[in-house]
């Protein structure tokens, strides 16, 4: 058969095409189990690395299951869920889910999220004795380009901040990406979240603090080169230690403590 | 054509390098190239994808329309670099994470393309998969350079050990910040082909145009 006849071209394209796309989604397939375990020790590996317990890559799941306790906290109210498995339970998910999330109204929405789901996990770390030690809780909201993904850790008063860690995002390299610079992660370290009213003041200010500001307890400095970024930040920590966030769950654990 | 299958497979290593002849792929050369693993990963990808997509492309040549023949070649070549993402994602998720784009950019690669259309379209399978390893490799061995310089003069380490003890972790060396980013590959890039063309005089390409002396000097 002569190779240009339309008969023999469309054969060939579409007997390529089969052969490809069997190719294809029998990989995408097979291998879907081992990448969703990968998913789950990288961030299990971020949540180990906000705290600063994250001393060998090769024992993730280990250190993970001695150091952190994960829970379920119920949004509206404060309080723990017992009736969900927190282990299995993805907030991601549940985000998306109309029966398990809520939309949120333009105004309040300064995260740029959309929906949130009614329930949140968080984990803890607990001390020898078995107190609380810190809280990591899961943040996110929209930067420049991309939705950032990240925890949040505060330290045993629910109030001062330990370590903010970002573990999936697409910020501009060498701009917005410089929220994974050690040397700004670390200025997060020792800030306090909660003003004498108990609003949520952390946030992330244009250029660098001022130090004479009466305020610097709750600032960290922008990123250069980085506002739309520096503000996703801020706006996403104000969305999610405000009212529709975590503060209900944090004032009741201060109130505890 | 008359070559020898150790001829096709060795000539792509200096006398034909992809990059330092042919000049093709460099922009992944220059991205992936910050440390050695990634540059490692890189190459093996590459190298897979330009061999098999030689040989698969050589396999159907004679029913290929002419007519829709790029996109047939495109077709192959974007099957297997998706299995390759898949099976990185699977079994090297930090260093797919670190890839990030650039393995998926294998199809955009020109010289998957290039050895396609120049190599794989006109010769056996057998020749054509040699082609591809031997191409592979001519783009592992620069890679594999220049990961290393950049590594080792960027970070002190190399393949995340460390080698020369850095100022800020109380040594003596001071890491070159330059090396880390793109305008280094550019430079040593660069070197390299000075390398190897004054060693292969029969590289060196016939000047454009002659570089005129002003009047004062002529005079």
């Amino acid at each position: 058969m002569n190779n240009d006849s339309i008969q023999k071209t469309l054969i060939v394209a579409i007997g390529l095409c089969l052969v490809c796309s069997l190719v294809v989604s029998v990989s995408a397939v097979s291998l879907k189990p081992q990448q969703e375990q990968n998913k789950i020790v990288d961030k299990q590996g971020n949540i180990l690395g906000v705290v600063g317990l994250l001393k060998d890559k090769a024992s993730i799941a280990e250190l993970y299951e001695k150091n952190i306790e994960s829970v379920v906290v119920d949004l509206d109210t404060g309080e723990y869920v017992s009736d969900i498995d927190a282990n299995t339970y993805d907030q991601r998910s549940a985000a998306a889910d109309p029966s398990l999330s809520i939309k949120l109204d333009k105004k309040d929405d300064i995260a740029g999220i959309g929906r949130r789901a009614k329930q949140a996990s968080v984990y803890l770390v607990r001390d020898s004795a078995g107190a609380i030690k810190y809280y990591i809780l899961p943040v996110h909201g929209y930067g420049l380009w991309s939705t950032l993904y990240g925890f949040l850790a505060l330290e045993a008063d629910a109030n001062t901040v330990y370590g903010l860690s970002f573990y999936d995002h697409a910020e501009t390299p060498g701009l917005g990406g410089e929220v994974d610079n050690p040397k700004w992660k670390a200025l997060w370290r020792g800030k306090k979240v909660y003003n004498d009213n108990g609003e949520a003041a952390l946030s992330v200010v244009k250029g660098a603090v001022n130090p004479s500001s009466q305020t610097i307890q709750y600032e960290v400095d922008g990123l250069a080169g980085a506002t739309l970024t520096s503000r996703g930040v801020s706006n996403m920590l104000t969305y999610w230690l405000g009212q529709n966030g975590f503060n209900k769950f944090l004032t009741n654990e201060r109130s505890r403590g | 054509m008359s070559d020898t299958p150790k001829k096709v497979l060795l000539d792509p290593l200096v006398n034909n390098n992809p990059i330092a002849l042919q000049i093709l792929g460099i922009c992944s050369a220059l991205a992936v190239t910050t440390a050695l693993n990634t540059a490692i990963i890189m190459s093996i990808a590459l190298t897979f994808v330009v061999a098999f997509s030689n040989l698969f492309i050589s396999l159907i040549r004679n029913h290929i329309p002419s007519s829709i023949r790029i996109i047939v070649q495109m077709t192959i070549i974007a099957s297997l670099v998706i299995v390759v993402d898949q099976v990185l994602q699977a079994f090297a998720y930090d260093l797919s994470k670190k890839l990030s784009v650039f393995v998926g950019l294998i199809i955009t690669n020109c010289i998957v393309m290039g050895r396609a259309e120049a190599f794989a379209m006109k010769n056996g399978p057998v020749m054509s998969f040699m082609d591809g390893i031997g191409n592979g490799l001519g783009y592992s061995l620069i890679l594999i350079v220049v990961g290393s310089i950049r590594e080792l003069f960027g970070a002190g380490s190399l393949l995340g050990y460390k080698v020369l003890p850095l100022a800020s972790e109380g040594g003596w060396y001071v890491p070159n910040g330059m090396m880390l980013l793109p305008p280094s590959a550019f430079f040593i890039i660069g070197l390299f082909i000075w390398l190897v063309r004054s060693f292969k005089k029969d590289q060196l390409e016939a000047p454009d145009y002659k570089i005129q002396h002003s009047h004062n000097e002529a005079t």
